[in-house]
């Protein structure tokens, strides 16, 4: 799949936490590719490995976790490969994150001016004076009023949605080509979140750059995201454009997710969950991974892992149902068949 | 920030007030009479009633107390019983050398302090901060009499590089200022560390390093600020601990300071000489406090005017 219309290609990233028990493995062979343009979100539960892997592109996975393997395709050049020094002329340049806590992710000793131009002055050599023209300007462009007076603030002025706008801010101060946006609206109100993501799709548009969206809403990604990656223990099981992902979901995880959400046109006394939990790290299953949560685990499920396979159109898909060994029963379809499978 | 400072200052009025009945009351708690205790076993009668007419202590308490605050007012803190000296003469005249010692002290405590914290935190649970924490707990366990007998001993008797005693040149200051600072740099240090290590796991620092930050700049601009306000306030109160430190380490060093003058006075029954000491080393204390408080605001915006 990997092309020149692609930003960043991630191949096979591992990335492992090494503690006293010994190692976890929170990201364990992650294939990925960002079109240029275009946003990819990354669903999955928690733990299932899709913040790290967005740290993983940052280089910014601190002790005891490290990059095991793999490598990180930034227009042609392997991340991984970069020097500590290299990789900060990137951050915040040409790939930027915000994060899923507003309310902390802004230091607090410094007015919003101060933090917004230190990006700036950082990767423009800009002037402290201009740095702080254009940090009125970028405070204009996410959408805050009366700017002049917000830069002499602190973050403990403004409330969460502001604060994030103020993220944002500082994220596309330098034009970057990708933005990393990990769960950019989780904490905030639901009448904000349509706000930030509607601004974030904005300038990704009159911007053009590539967009990951990090998120376990799978609302948000209809609304927003043209691909999408759906993760699961650390690995990518399902990789779909939008539209085919929510019309003909493939993997048995995507279908329970999709289940489990709220129906707005049914009168429901019970939410669909996906029986059990993600399994913990050292506890992995020998086979697939979702297996012993799936209705359709057959045989080779349980033993051996299926590798992410190429669809008839053009997706990817991490199960067995959909190839040649399949050992189960051959006509199924995972979307129609789940709730009777699961019932049984 | 001006009615933030004046709000401070008015709340230490009656701290000051506080310290000032406390220092009062120190002659009349002293079991027995103040005067016999003053003029010692032996003394007669007469010399007895004496001192009790000379410190007035025929009125009542109440108006003693009136009396001492006027007089301490207007600079008066009474007259040394040993010497017969004022006893602000006497203080002042020794005050310089110890506020030099516990200055000298608290500049080496917070600079070893902040320097080997921040190490600390950057490289927790490697080599370099097992060490630098075993022998930050031993700084913290060392009484400074001892490590100041100790440092005579190396440094003066056995090498011969700094001398025994007194004050004044550089060679004297270096031993008694490390003697009574070891201990500080050593809370400092450990403060610091915790301080620092909470804050380099928050949120923004993370956002730092997102922004392209080199490193250092993230450690010294966005972290240090942060988690100096927790360190701010030992070093506060380590200028308490250092004043009653300087009292332990003048007497080891024969050095001629405030602490020294208190010591020999208490041996000496000299209890107007006691009392003025005391008033001022806890004025000191007091200003110490009110400036750390006010450094807070500089700090950390967040601190409201009110």
């Amino acid at each position: 799949m990997s092309n020149d219309a692609d930003v960043l290609q991630i191949q096979d990233l591992q990335t492992s936490f090494f503690v006293d028990d010994g190692e976890v493995k929170a990201v364990d062979g992650v294939s990925l590719d960002i079109p240029k343009g275009k946003t990819v979100g990354i669903v999955g539960e928690s733990g299932s490995g899709k913040s790290i892997t967005s740290m993983s592109v940052m280089r910014l996975i601190r002790n005891p976790g490290r990059i095991k393997g793999g490598s990180i395709h930034y227009n042609g050049e392997d991340l991984l490969q970069k020097t500590e020094k290299q990789m900060q002329k990137i951050r915040g340049n040409k790939i930027s994150m915000i994060f899923q806590e507003p309310m902390t992710s802004l230091n607090p000793v410094y007015t919003i001016g101060q933090q917004i131009s230190e990006v700036i002055q950082i990767h423009q050599g800009l002037s402290k004076k201009d740095a702080l023209s254009k940090s009125v300007e970028m405070l204009e462009l996410v959408g805050i009023p009366s700017p002049k007076d917000r830069v002499k603030q602190y973050p403990h002025e403004l409330s969460g949605g502001m604060r994030q706008r103020v993220m944002i801010a500082i994220a596309l101060a330098c034009n970057p080509e990708l933005l990393i946006a990990d769960e950019p609206t989780t904490a905030l109100d639901v009448t904000i979140q349509a706000q930030i993501l509607d601004l974030i799709n904005e300038l990704r548009r009159s911007l053009g750059m590539s967009v990951i969206l990090i998120t376990h809403d799978l609302g948000v990604v209809a609304e927003t995201c043209d691909y999408v990656a759906v993760m699961y223990a650390g690995k990518v099981v399902e990789y779909a454009d939008v539209h085919t992902l929510f019309k003909e979901p493939k993997h048995p995880y995507t279908v329970g997710l999709m289940n489990s959400l709220p129906r707005h046109d049914m009168d429901q006394d019970e939410l669909n969950v996906i029986e059990g939990n993600v399994p913990k790290p050292g506890e992995m299953p020998e086979g697939c991974r979702f297996a012993p949560r799936c209705p359709f685990a057959s045989d080779i499920c349980t033993n051996e892992l299926p590798d992410l396979m190429e669809t008839e159109d053009g997706n990817q898909v991490r199960c067995w149902i959909y190839s040649e060994k399949w050992d189960g029963d051959p006509e199924v379809n995972v979307k129609n068949d789940y709730q009777t499978a699961r019932s049984q | 920030m001006l009615v933030f400072t004046i709000r401070r200052i008015i709340q230490a009025i009656p701290v000051i007030f506080g310290v000032s009945i406390l220092v009062f009351l120190m002659m009349h708690l002293v079991p027995g009479d103040p005067a016999q205790v003053i003029a010692g076993e032996a003394a007669s009668q007469q010399t007895i009633d004496q001192i009790r007419e000379r410190l007035g202590l025929n009125d009542p308490i109440p108006m003693q107390y009136l009396q001492f605050v006027t007089n301490a007012i207007q600079g008066d803190i009474g007259t040394s019983i040993r010497t017969g000296q004022p006893v602000a003469d006497e203080v002042f005249s020794r005050f310089w050398v110890t506020l030099e010692l516990t200055v000298y002290s608290m500049i080496l405590s917070t600079f070893i302090g902040l320097i080997a914290g921040i190490i600390s935190a950057v490289r927790h649970y490697t080599v370099t901060d097992v060490v630098v924490m075993i022998i930050a707990l031993f700084g913290l366990s060392m009484p400074n009499f001892w490590l100041g007998l100790m440092l005579i001993q190396f440094f003066s008797i056995n090498l011969g590089i700094f001398p025994v005693s007194g004050w004044g040149t550089p060679e004297q200051i270096v031993l008694p200022v490390i003697a009574l600072g070891t201990a500080g740099a050593a809370i400092i240090a450990r403060m610091t560390r915790s301080s620092m290590l909470e804050v380099i796991g928050q949120d923004y620092i993370r956002t730092a390093r997102a922004k392209g930050v080199k490193e250092r700049i993230v450690i010294y601009k966005h972290a240090l600020k942060n988690a100096m306000i927790p360190v701010v306030t030992v070093i506060g109160l380590e200028f308490g601990t250092l004043l009653t430190g300087a009292v332990l380490t003048e007497t080891v060093f024969s050095i001629n300071g405030l602490g020294r003058f208190v010591v020999e006075s208490i041996t000496a029954r000299d209890f107007p000489a006691v009392q003025g000491s005391v008033l001022v080393i806890a004025l000191i204390f007091i200003l110490v406090n009110l400036l750390v408080d006010l450094s807070y605001r500089f700090l950390n915006k967040r601190i409201d005017l009110n």
